[in-house]
């Protein structure tokens, strides 16, 4: 199987309230970033572009459009969609240059979450017919999960503050976080509750922006003459839909994804984990079988700021970013997707 | 480089205006009870699922494939929602082909579909955007200003247009599964039906349908089933904006590339000649002589005089068939509508297209668009890797 590298990536700052700026705008600087990061001119200068987002952030069917016209898709490229995270934008650009049809791909994501009203829109994610009529929001149903895991009495509210804590504090070395500060987890257990047992700080904030990637084959990688990192597994799975039909205190996708995409082979030095409210930092940290010598989420994480359709594929662009700048030499990125962690993929970095 | 793939499985529903006998879910597993029996195959032996469908507005439901995980038997396995707008269904095929394609997986589930009656397609499309101009505006009415176009610059008669929604329909009546079921219609009919976007009549236009299609696609160990696997010669591609300086909207060269591309991975030639039929997306009857010349089967300005010649019709013996399922004119379930081009390509290379085959067919286009005709993919089917 061709060996691919991640060569790129560029994100943008995670922000409250983007205001008028609109998502050709959002995705641009990201587009213009990565390719600058590797010298080429446009998306014309790949064999492959896959992006991810969804409509109901924008309120409008086909949201991908906008991308189009921020590729400058003239002459017309060879491009496909994911109404998913990016992350799995990446997993279809993987198996399209092992098919040997492409050397290289251009990758992005984008959301624009602030002009509606997240948690509810996400509960049209539900099933149509017996859940979206309850309107059961995201924070609701991650409440439920967390109440679980402290019922079953495998964490406390201290370990989930302390997830909290090591995320604002890590984030302050993290220009593009939202949410950063000197954060003690005596101080996050006085705040209220926002939704019983979660308190504000174990949600991530809604954010806006993009992220974009470039990945190659390792040759494609050394004929541009550019710093990469080896992707050397991706795996995803998705289980059942329905809150009741699972264990919600674990992770069993993430276990089946991270055993596919060969995490444990080697030693782990960083890991990014999407994980949207604090309890699931810890279910997926379990799940990746993760111990004190892996550090997680030096970037804050999505607690830190969390931008819809991009964060999952942003965890692999800090994973690569950290093993570029030889701060790591091995990592493993995780994304999540659908409610209480349904759906999830883990990708495996290495130097070069 | 790539593996060999082949479709060894197809399953689709009746198409029909409204199917409230039965949930998505329901409607989804009855094409795909069928695609897996028909590659004798069961869940356990899919490593993967691909699922595509035009916008997430059409049924308002947010990203459905959380949904759908635990009918389509995802569980524990990979899965991947793909969204391409209308070539949507074709583009789901041309991704699921890629999981085998890469060496990835032996055999992979893939299923479109749309569930029109729980939703309004015109209000999906015409919701408000902050900064653009506010369209209550429906596909035909994009299409019929460019259709006006292309019967300006090759001065094509006017009744071509009926021509292809009476010969599309007589196809659907020989295919059970066919929504409009009208053996009968006349050129009179056509030519008497409503006015609906000038020159586009209400029985030149698709009509809006329930249905879903199914495949089962895999590798050249794991050929099952006990018919001829259709065997994947090549996959494009291709996407261009909506508006930029100098777009040619009649003819666009994202759909020119894209058969540039794959005909040069199939070893095609000249397309009139190589192919022995081809499913095109025509959601509106003056596409067939568009796509005739955008695809290569005629020259620039000809289209239209192959559709007037029969050359395109079964009924008329014609030697390049166009849609003998009926093709979208007959059936338009949006998001499956591509991929039911590519699942009827296969069908006729396997010889298992029942009263529409063409006789000794080997060789078969399957082509979607989407957008404002900006969005293509296609893909060739042969009986024989060569």
């Amino acid at each position: 199987m061709r060996e691919i590298a991640v060569v790129a990536f560029s994100q943008s700052a995670c922000v409250a309230d983007i205001g008028a700026v609109n998502e050709v705008e959002l995705i641009m600087p990201q587009l213009q970033a990565v390719y600058a990061q590797v010298g080429l001119n446009s998306a014309q200068d790949v064999d492959f572009v896959c992006s991810g987002s969804c409509d109901y952030l924008q309120g409008a069917a086909f949201a991908f459009v906008a991308g189009v016209d921020a590729l400058g898709a003239v002459p017309p490229l060879k491009e496909s969609h994911v109404e998913m995270d990016a992350a799995w934008a990446l997993y279809e650009a993987v198996l399209k240059i092992r098919t040997g049809h492409a050397d290289s791909a251009l990758l992005y994501g984008f959301g624009k979450s602030s002009p509606g009203e997240l948690p509810a829109v996400l509960s049209q994610r539900l099933d149509p017919y017996y859940l979206a009529p309850l309107w059961l929001d995201t924070v609701s149903l991650a409440a439920l999960q967390a109440r679980m895991l402290l019922d079953s009495g495998s964490i406390t509210e201290s370990d989930m503050a302390a997830v909290v804590s090591r995320s604002r504090q890590n984030a302050q070395a993290n220009p593009l976080a939202q949410l950063a500060g000197d954060v003690g987890v005596a101080a996050l257990l006085q705040d209220d509750y926002l939704l019983a047992p979660l308190r504000r700080g174990d949600c991530a904030p809604v954010s806006d922006g993009a992220a974009a990637m470039i990945i190659a084959t390792v040759e494609q990688a050394r004929r541009w003459g550019v710093p990469y990192v080896r992707l050397t597994g991706i795996d995803q799975r998705i289980e059942s839909h329905n809150p009741c039909m699972r264990d919600l205190t674990d992770s069993v996708s993430t276990r089946q994804a991270a055993a596919a995409a060969g995490v444990h082979e080697a030693a782990l030095d960083v890991a990014e984990i999407y994980a949207p409210f604090s309890h699931q930092e810890i279910i997926l940290t379990r799940a990746l079988g993760l111990d004190e010598a892996t550090v997680v989420n030096p970037s804050g994480g999505v607690l830190a700021g969390n931008l819809m359709m991009a964060s999952g594929l942003a965890r692999v662009g800090e994973v690569f970013q950290r093993i570029v700048n030889g701060d790591a030499r091995r990592g493993v990125a995780h994304a999540t997707s659908g409610p209480c962690l349904q759906h999830n993929l883990v990708a495996v970095l290495e130097g070069a | 480089m790539a593996e060999w793939a082949a479709v060894v499985g197809i399953g689709q529903t009746r198409y029909k205006t409204r199917r409230s006998d039965v949930s998505i879910a329901g409607l989804l597993r009855e094409a795909v009870d069928r695609a897996l029996a028909d590659a004798g195959v069961g869940f356990d032996d899919i490593d993967a699922v691909v699922i595509g469908k035009a916008p997430d507005m059409f049924e308002g439901v947010v990203m459905p494939e959380s949904y759908l995980a635990d009918a389509l038997g995802a569980s524990g396995k990979p899965m991947l929602r793909v969204h391409t707008a209308g070539s949507v269904g074709g583009s789901t095929a041309i991704v699921a082909a890629s999981h085998v394609q890469s060496g990835t997986f032996k055999r992979v589930l893939t299923v479109t579909y749309e569930k029109q009656s729980e939703s309004n397609a015109m209000w999906a499309l015409s919701t408000p955007q902050p900064f653009s101009v506010h369209l209550n505006a429906g596909a035909g009415g994009y299409f019929a200003p460019i259709i006006r176009e292309y019967i300006r610059r090759t001065n094509a008669p006017e009744g071509v247009g009926i021509r292809v929604a009476v010969k599309d329909r007589r196809h659907g009546a020989r295919n059970p599964l066919a929504h409009l079921q009208l053996p009968d219609i006349t050129e009179q009919e056509v030519r008497d039906s409503m006015m609906l976007w000038d020159p586009l009549r209400f029985l030149e236009a698709c009509p809006s349908s329930d249905g879903a299609c199914a495949m089962v696609i895999a590798a050249a160990d794991s050929i099952s089933g006990n018919k001829p696997p259709a065997w994947i010669r090549g996959v494009a591609m291709r996407s261009e904006p909506t508006m930029y300086a100098g777009r040619d909207e009649v003819s666009p060269q994202a759909g020119r590339d894209c058969a540039a591309d794959v005909y040069a991975q199939a070893g095609v030639m000249d397309p009139r000649r190589d192919f022995d039929c081809a499913e095109v997306y025509v959601p509106f009857s003056w596409y067939e002589p568009m796509w005739l010349e955008n695809l290569g089967f005629a020259p620039p300005g000809e289209g239209w005089k192959l559709t007037l010649d029969g050359a395109t019709s079964l009924d008329d013996g014609g030697d390049i068939p166009w849609n003998c399922s009926g093709g979208v004119l007959s059936s338009n379930p949006i998001g499956a509508s591509g991929m039911i081009r590519f699942a009827e390509a296969a069908r006729q290379v396997r010889g298992d297209a029942g009263a529409h085959q063409v006789e000794n067919a080997r060789l078969a286009l399957g082509h979607a668009y989407g957008g404002g005709a900006q969005f293509f993919s296609m893909w060739v089917v042969g009986a024989h890797k060569n």
